[in-house]
């Protein structure tokens, strides 16, 4: 079972992520699934009906605003990176938290490494799903790495100079 | 200059343990060389061809006497004795092993310095005018504004991993010293009709593969918006920028494909949601930061020009120097004086350790203490009181900083090239010196006047050949290194780009090649032409028969 970070933890994943091409025949009714953003937008209906939790992810091409009037219907949002150098989903993060309120999970799906976790925290992350050879329990460190930032994001909502004291 | 509050400091000692970290977790195996290698560029830290070099950086060219000997320090026991001022004003060493590079930041952490964002996908350092705050044509100081500004850039979390890397200019004068239209963005001040202050904004400017000069899209930013504004315009760029393609990754191609128009429409967008947020900036802060640029202790002076003709007269070499290496300064018996680390034989922007030390002794003696870097590769004394310009030229002689070539031909700007550099598909260094020899009689340079002339090693143009009124650029041809000339760059105000001359040269042609476009101009100037002004009266074609004509 893969071990992931979620509030500072580290803890088991329960939550099943399809990849994009899943179709929604392989569903159970029951089971918390994490699904690709074309299958949501084609079982948007149905998948709402059913009774295991419901989360969809983004690749890193694919827009926060197609999800954005819908962000109170997931549990989970996942934000994929392709590479850890691909930076927009950091962007797609703080739309979803900033623009479109969401409040639930977003997790940082992918090559996702613990250098850029402090980053991905201060977006709005605050689930990680490590790439699968890394430690997540060393990881949980990179969490602390700076005592001050400059500006606002989702995790402060006032920029350095307006705390300054 | 502006003085780290705990906060500062607080975050580039935390940077320092941060990156400490990161270097032994790589040194052990931890971290695989592609997973540190953003890491360590985002320390300025690149691997070149015999060692890493280190790019520190220097905040809009900014520096006090005490972080040039900590510079200089540096230099000395981690490099061999030396550093360079690059393009962007910052310094660069050479020479530094990578397992020091953890112990040279801590150094620089106690002076207030780093190497934080001077390289790799992301916000780099703010440049601005050399003379800033001492120019008589300044509109504003512009370094409060980059001061703002830096902090904004400084671990953006958002804007982390872009496309590719990003530059901001920042010019606050009615001439353009910061070259800003040849800049990811550009921002100078203007006054609205209420006398309010605001910014132009200009994006997609830039040099590299593909050079641009970037197009205006607002004419009047409000202040308040500033930082808003820069996010909004960097999360188009972060979501929209093209990731396929290295060399189509820069704003510049993003601008140029929705057009200025559709980008600027686009910003405005997010602006809707931003502007009034809690980014938007509050006279507070403004007056917070301003206040480390006041003014020194000037003393009421009056000009010298009697007494400065009358030296003069006495010494023709202090003559020189007086007209090429002092510029106006905005107060009474002030003057600004540039130290020119361009000597023939000394890699244009190189500076010694023992240089560095005498420099911080020149700014504490003659200048308040600072001093400050140009992206034409010298050091600039701001604050030199003209009684004292005399003194200062004969140390500054002494000490090989003396040389009257500034905005001459022989002021080149150059990248290192292929004698350091691992991108560089040729050498820099020895063309930019044959050509310092061929015009080492000063007579003859002072006749030929301004001329800009920058070396690049290869497109990536950190060399400027692009804007340069000669611009040359080391190319490969079947494995060996040849050099193409352009002409007509211009840096400034309504920025031009160069065109090209036409077939590259051998690295042994190009002192003739220089010295034949240089008679062409000496032949068809008329009184007070400069080289770029006869050129655009001219045309590049009486060039072109003179340099091909005499090749065949």
């Amino acid at each position: 079972m893969q071990r992931i970070i979620k509030n500072g933890e580290v803890v088991d994943e329960t939550w099943h992520l399809l990849p994009k091409d899943a179709s929604f025949n392989e569903l159970t009714n029951c089971d918390d699934y994490i699904v690709p953003l074309a299958l949501w937008r084609e079982h948007a209906h149905a998948l709402k009906a059913r009774d295991g939790g419901l989360g969809v992810w983004l690749d890193s091409d694919e827009e926060a605003e197609e999800i954005g009037e819908h962000v109170a219907d997931f549990k989970v949002i996942a934000l994929n990176f392709p590479a850890f150098t691909d930076g927009r989903s950091y962007s797609n993060a703080r739309l979803l938290r900033d623009r479109y309120g969401y409040t639930g999970e977003l997790r940082a799906i992918g090559d996702v490494l613990r250098d850029q976790l402090f980053y991905l925290q201060r977006c709005g992350f605050d689930a990680f799903a490590l790439r699968p050879d890394k430690d997540p329990v060393e990881a949980l460190q990179s969490l602390q790495d700076f005592s001050v930032t400059y500006q606002a994001a989702a995790d402060q909502p006032l920029p350095l100079f307006r705390r300054r004291q | 200059m502006y003085v780290y509050d705990e906060y500062d400091q607080r975050i580039i000692e935390d940077r320092v343990k941060q990156f400490g970290d990161q270097t032994r977790r790589y040194l052990e195996g931890e971290l695989s060389e592609e997973e540190f290698r953003p890491l360590r560029l985002q320390n300025g830290l690149y691997i070149q061809r015999f060692a890493p070099m280190l790019r520190v950086a220097v905040p809009y060219g900014q520096l006090t006497a005490r972080q040039a000997r900590m510079l200089a320090k540096i230099a000395r026991h981690y490099d061999k004795g030396y550093a360079h001022i690059s393009t962007r004003q910052n310094v660069q060493y050479n020479w530094p092993a990578l397992e020091d590079v953890p112990q040279i930041l801590a150094e620089l952490a106690t002076v207030q310095m780093h190497a934080i964002q001077t390289s790799g996908n992301c916000l780099r350092n703010v440049t601005t005018d050399q003379f800033a705050g001492v120019a008589a044509d300044e509109l504003i100081d512009p370094r409060p504004w980059c001061e703002i500004v830096r902090q904004w850039t400084t671990f953006h979390p958002e804007f982390a991993y872009l496309p590719r890397k990003f530059k901001i200019a920042v010019n606050g004068s009615r001439s353009d010293r910061a070259a800003i239209e040849v800049h990811d963005i550009g921002l100078e001040p203007v006054y609205n009709a209420a006398g309010e202050l605001g910014f132009r904004v200009l994006v997609g400017g830039g040099l590299g593969r593909t050079p641009v000069v970037g197009a205006f899209i607002n004419e009047f930013l409000p202040w308040q918006d500033l930082l808003s504004y820069l996010d909004a315009i960097l999360r188009v760029y972060n979501r929209y920028g093209r990731r396929d393609n290295k060399y189509k990754a820069r704003i510049k191609i993003l601008v140029k494909a929705l057009t200025a128009e559709v980008f600027a429409a686009k910003v405005e967008a997010e602006m809707a949601h931003l502007r009034g947020g809690p980014t938007t900036l509050t006279e507070a802060e403004v007056e917070r930061v301003a206040k480390h640029f006041v003014d020194p202790a000037y003393l009421p002076l009056t000009d010298q020009s009697a007494e400065l003709a009358a030296l003069d007269a006495e010494h023709p070499g202090f003559a020189r120097w007086r007209a090429r290496n002092v510029q106006p300064h905005k107060r009474p018996g002030y003057a600004a004086v540039t130290l020119s680390l361009k000597p023939t034989g000394v890699a244009p922007g190189d500076v010694t350790d023992k240089q560095l030390d005498a420099i911080a002794d020149f700014a504490e003696r003659y200048s308040f203490g600072e001093l400050r870097t140009s992206h034409e590769q010298n050091i600039i004394l701001a604050d030199v009181e003209q009684r004292q310009l005399h003194a200062l030229w004969l140390e500054a002689r002494e000490q090989g900083f003396a040389t009257p070539n500034v905005g001459l031909l022989t002021d080149i700007i150059c990248c290192p090239g292929g004698d350091f550099c691992s991108l560089a598909n040729a050498k820099s260094i020895p063309i930019a010196e044959s050509i310092q020899r061929r015009f080492d009689d000063l007579d003859y340079l002072f006749d030929i006047g301004e001329v800009d002339l920058n070396i690049s090693g290869c497109m990536n143009a950190c060399g400027h050949h692009h804007v340069g009124h000669i611009g040359i650029l080391g190319v490969d041809k079947k494995g060996e290194e040849f050099y193409q000339v352009s002409l007509g760059g211009n840096a400034a105000r309504n920025a031009s780009l160069g065109k090209i001359l036409g077939p590259s040269f051998a690295q042994g042609e190009m002192a003739d090649v220089i010295e034949k476009l240089i008679n062409v101009y000496v032949e068809s100037r008329t009184e007070d032409e400069r080289f770029i002004d006869t050129y655009q009266r001219i045309g590049i074609e009486p060039f072109k028969e003179r340099v091909y004509a005499a090749n065949h």
